[in-house]
């Protein structure tokens, strides 16, 4: 299931105006989820997950930055980072559906964050190869901070999973709502399959099953059952959202809307 | 196990006799007089083991709850890199907390034990977090007034008696240090900001100076723990004389900001080279300290909640270390 990318059509420069739209893509993706973690910070189950979901966050603020200032170079209307970040609508995001979806109890931040490692993981190793230089410096550094955020969501995955009736209850009930998120993960569109023809991205149709291979080995250690497949699908990539990113964003963006022009 | 060693440690030492027990405490006083550490091995007072335990619990409660005000605007972080580095402020902040309440550990508390009294309220925090963060520029005024504060009463720290005490004010000074600088930074970048971003600024000094000076705590006069604790080095500066330090400090700060002390009395006192400051109202410190500030309900409650509805993972982790232990067992 596709749909038709508009600034793809008719662009001057199709291979760079789906680049554009793929590394914002990347780096919507990051904003999003490591805003989604900064709601944590205090108020974890304990310290240490204060502590771990803090350096997450952190990573992931910090990819978020190192692409969407590619993003605005690429687009070339001076736009920088924070431009970007703070001053674009809703449909002008382009991130997973999954990663703004609440956090919910932490067995659910928990698995969302399982499900967008495993993915990010495979997305920049194979992103460390790409014919794009810029990108394949970004994956390369990302790629080690994703390591171990997988390491992370895996670790408490089959820990909760496998741990007492309750947590099993909850984190299967987490991954059974969070479960038709990620079709889009490992649905190509015409932007995917543009740039996977340049060597610039991986084909997920490639990628696709190394996910599903990962994430069913957590499943499986973690006691999980794997839900099954759903018709119908979000495409938060191509900038339809649900209706949880709009109140994410006038969060985020309340200082800069507020003050025009102030620089903080 | 280990704290219990300790306090059995700690009764064999005292011994049967007084003369005996004088004697272990004249020869504690003379490795502090001599500026020696005293180690977790080493036999000390109960009474110095006691205020130890409150000084270095309450100081961890105050870095855990102070996580709160400012993570407050995490998720409204005006740019990436004020994000990012608030992020790593408050991280660093559970970061103390946790050498902290280690290092009380080594006097014979476990951290949970801490943790039940800050959430049934008999532990103190610092009252200075019982105060709101209105607007972005309290992130800014915490860093830089608060953090100030907090580096004038923690340097001393760092030659405490006490080895595992002293050992982490090291390292949290230095973060702390850093802090202040960033949010010095904020305050600089509002105060040649817009108007309204200038007015921020000076909204966020208003309501902070005074609780920044109350973070000292009660004037000399009225401090109960004052002598015995610089006695034993525990202390090593009264609380006026850094609070006298935080405001000789400040002020030219301020000034550098263009920004306004809300102390009408203030001056230069030419004679004593010190700047003169106004009565501060002892009345809401004690206030804020009773649990009647603005925020205390909503911080220990923060807190609570936390700790509640974290449970079932806590005791998930528990259950599944148990099952890995128990297949560890079968399969040898």
């Amino acid at each position: 299931m596709t749909r038709t990318a508009a600034t793809v059509e008719g662009a001057a420069d199709p291979v760079r105006a789906a680049l554009l739209r793929y590394v914002l893509r990347l780096g919507d993706t990051s904003l999003v989820l490591g805003q989604r973690l900064g709601e944590w910070i205090g108020h974890a189950p304990a310290l240490e997950e204060d502590l771990g979901l803090a350096n997450i966050a952190l990573d992931l603020i910090g990819q978020a930055r190192l692409l969407l200032t590619y993003a605005g170079e690429i687009e070339g209307r001076g736009r920088d980072e924070d431009a970007l970040a703070f001053l674009r609508d809703g449909s002008d995001f382009f991130n997973l559906t999954l990663v703004e979806q609440p956090n919910g109890d932490f067995g659910r931040t928990i698995v969302r964050q399982l499900l967008v490692d495993a993915w990010q993981l495979e997305v920049y190793e194979a992103l460390c190869a790409s014919t794009d230089r810029r990108l394949a410096e970004i994956a390369a550094k990302a790629v080690k901070e994703t390591r171990y955020h997988l390491r992370y969501s895996a670790g408490w995955t089959v820990r909760l999973g496998d741990g007492t009736e309750e947590s099993h209850r909850r984190v299967q009930t987490a991954l059974d709502e969070l479960w038709p998120f990620t079709v889009e993960l490992v649905t190509a569109d015409e932007i995917d399959a543009l740039l996977a023809s340049r060597g610039i991205a991986p084909p997920l149709e490639e990628l696709a099953p190394r996910w599903n291979a990962r994430i069913d080995e957590v499943l499986r250690e973690a006691t999980l059952q794997r839900p099954a497949d759903v018709p119908y699908a979000w495409f938060g990539k191509q900038g339809v959202h649900s209706e949880h990113l709009g109140y994410l964003l006038a969060e985020m963006q309340f200082l800069q809307r507020a003050y025009p022009g102030a620089r903080w | 196990m280990y704290t219990q060693g300790l306090d059995s440690l700690g009764k064999d030492c005292l011994g049967d006799s007084a003369a005996e027990s004088a004697a272990l405490e004249a020869r504690f006083q003379a490795k502090i007089d001599a500026e020696e550490k005293i180690e977790p091995k080493d036999w000390m007072p109960e009474a110095y083991r006691r205020t130890l335990i409150r000084q270095i619990s309450q100081h961890a409660h105050s870095e855990v709850i102070g996580m709160l005000p400012e993570g407050n605007w995490i998720t409204r972080a005006p740019t990436l890199r004020r994000k990012a580095v608030l992020i790593a402020k408050v991280q660093d902040e559970g970061g103390h907390g946790m050498y902290l309440y280690s290092a009380a550990e080594t006097l014979g508390i476990s951290r949970d034990q801490m943790m039940q009294q800050l959430l049934s309220g008999a532990a103190k925090y610092s009252s200075i977090f019982n105060y709101p963060t209105l607007t972005w520029a309290d992130v800014g005024a915490i860093g830089w007034l608060v953090d100030g504060a907090a580096i004038m009463n923690q340097i001393p720290l760092c030659r405490c008696s006490y080895g595992p005490y002293a050992r982490a004010m090291v390292r949290i000074c230095r973060e702390e240090s850093f802090h202040q600088r960033q949010g010095f930074e904020i305050m600089l970048t509002l105060a040649r900001g817009t108007p309204e971003q200038k007015r921020m600024a000076q909204d966020a000094l208003d309501r902070w100076w005074w609780p920044a000076l109350m973070m000292f705590g009660p004037p000399d006069a009225q401090s109960k723990h004052t002598a015995q604790s610089m006695r034993w080095k525990i202390k090593r500066f009264t609380n006026d004389e850094l609070r006298q330090k935080f405001v000789d400090v400040t002020v030219p700060q301020a000034e550098y900001l263009g920004l306004k002390i809300p102390d009408p009395e203030l001056r230069w006192d030419e004679e004593t080279q010190h700047y003169r400051f106004g009565p501060i109202d002892w009345g809401e410190f004690e206030r804020v300290l009773a649990g009647h500030g603005p925020c205390n309900r909503e911080r220990l409650e923060a807190r609570r909640r936390a700790w509640e509805e974290g449970a079932w993972v806590r005791e998930a982790a528990i259950a599944h270390a148990g099952k890995r232990g128990q297949r560890g067992v079968q399969a040898a």
